[in-house]
């Protein structure tokens, strides 16, 4: 049975019909497009599909598309101004937060619910943040610098 | 596309999630989706229809009435552990949802969803043992308060009866000065409990009192262990007495064994975790 969902994503509305059982990942890549939330497991483990539901990190292959209905989800397409990069993304960049890249966009969305709400994460706080995000270029250190850089970035006025 | 085909229904009330459960007896209530979405992916769970009642915000909220605490049932785990008035009153909660799962998981999970599901390994069983909570349900007509120790019946088993949900957690104020942990060995990637171990405790004039003790993840439901409370009630809080207590831990269960802990290892486990919990509320 299709279900018309109206979900809001990284600004724009969208209307759609979806399956019952369409999950909210799926519903991202294959019916909007937007590929840069990835699927890197089937067990809700890797993180690789983390977005942000009304401002919180959620991992996407973990709930149905339905379920959204009437939220607001940003994805790491929505996280640049334009050309500009956010100051996660520039980190991250900078600081050889990604080898191969695969989980770097769950990286950066769990990264920014942590930094949302605490602007001056101690290096133990980034690690816990991350616990729900796996990275198997083992890129930790580089990630946790990066998140640290971000941080300061954000703190200081451009 | 991972789960089977299903019907998603949004409920619009408590009753009208209800009478749709009545007429769908197939279906499953649908709470935050972290523990029936990930099985419904596996094809482990394939109901008809999901009854969606996460934004019923009637059931989302934590507050102290009449010397209980009361959480309703769509609370996060994420809203638990962010909780002042927990953290002031029922740290053993704070604590307990902090250690669930990952950010992510605490985003979205609820606690009336983990303990519906009933996972051998979740973590809120054991809080809500050692805390004397009972768990309030209702099938529309009747609504029925279930304590903790008849509730959790074994694995991913319930006193839920069909056309039944949860709609709170209910937990008495603990007395002031009475101390609370919860220890738990975690399997790395899913984070859920191998051992884990949530204790109350007031000690009163050097002497324990009022000791409560309770495991998740050891046997194939959780349970209150009578042999460590009472190996250290009217004791003395010297570390022997701790570590004799710790030692009677897990003894007439039986436990549970997989390819990250086999029997005789979960069940050092859960000395360990027991002698852990035990100093933690006794000092």
């Amino acid at each position: 049975m299709a279900e018309t969902v109206n979900i809001t994503v990284n600004g724009t509305q969208h209307s759609k019909e979806v399956e019952g059982r369409t999950l909210l990942v799926h519903f991202l890549r294959d019916t909007l497009g937007l590929t840069g939330t990835h699927v890197g497991c089937d067990t809700s483990s890797c993180g690789a599909c983390t977005v942000h539901i009304n401002g919180k990190a959620v991992k996407s292959c973990s709930m149905l598309a339905a379920q959204a209905d009437g939220k607001s989800i940003t994805t790491i397409e929505g996280m640049a101004n334009g050309d500009e990069l956010h100051p996660l993304q520039e980190s991250f960049r900078e600081k050889h937060g990604l080898q191969c890249g695969f989980c770097t966009p769950g990286m950066i969305m769990t990264a920014a619910d942590l930094l949302n709400h605490n602007p001056n994460p101690s290096e133990t706080d980034i690690r816990e943040a991350l616990e729900g995000n796996i990275c198997r270029c083992t890129g930790y250190h580089n990630i946790v610098e990066a998140i640290k850089d971000a941080a300061e970035k954000m703190a200081v006025p451009a | 596309m991972l789960p089977n085909t299903v019907d998603y229904y949004r409920a619009s009330s408590v009753s009208d999630a209800l009478n749709v459960l009545k007429a769908n007896p197939d279906a499953k209530i649908l709470a935050g989706g972290h523990s029936l979405i990930p099985a419904m992916k596996l094809r482990l769970n394939s109901p008809s229809m999901v009854i969606d009642i996460a934004n019923l915000s009637d059931l989302n909220y934590i507050k102290e009435e009449g010397g209980n605490i009361r959480i309703g049932a769509m609370t996060t785990h994420g809203q638990i552990a962010h909780s002042s008035l927990l953290a002031e009153k029922l740290p053993l909660f704070t604590e307990t949802a902090d250690v669930i799962g990952d950010v992510q998981v605490r985003n979205m999970g609820t606690i009336g969803g983990s303990i519906a599901h009933a996972d051998p390994s979740a973590d809120w069983p054991a809080a809500l043992l050692a805390a004397d909570a009972s768990i309030v349900v209702t099938n529309g007509d009747e609504t029925r308060s279930i304590p903790a120790t008849d509730f959790f019946v074994g694995f991913f088993s319930t006193a839920l009866e069909e056309g039944e949900i949860i709609t709170e957690i209910q937990v008495p104020v603990p007395a002031t000065g009475t101390k609370m942990t919860y220890q738990k060995f975690m399997q790395p990637a899913s984070r859920f409990a191998i051992v884990g171990c949530a204790a109350m405790a007031k000690v009163e004039n050097g002497v324990v009192a009022d000791v409560k003790v309770a495991f998740t993840g050891v046997s194939d439901g959780p349970f209150r262990d009578g042999n460590v409370e009472a190996a250290i009630s009217g004791k003395t809080t010297t570390a022997e007495n701790i570590a004799s207590a710790a030692a009677q831990a897990a003894s007439d269960v039986n436990l549970n064994a997989d390819h990250y802990a086999d029997e005789d290892y979960r069940q050092h486990l859960a000395r360990v975790y027991a002698k852990r919990a035990l100093s933690a509320v006794c000092g």
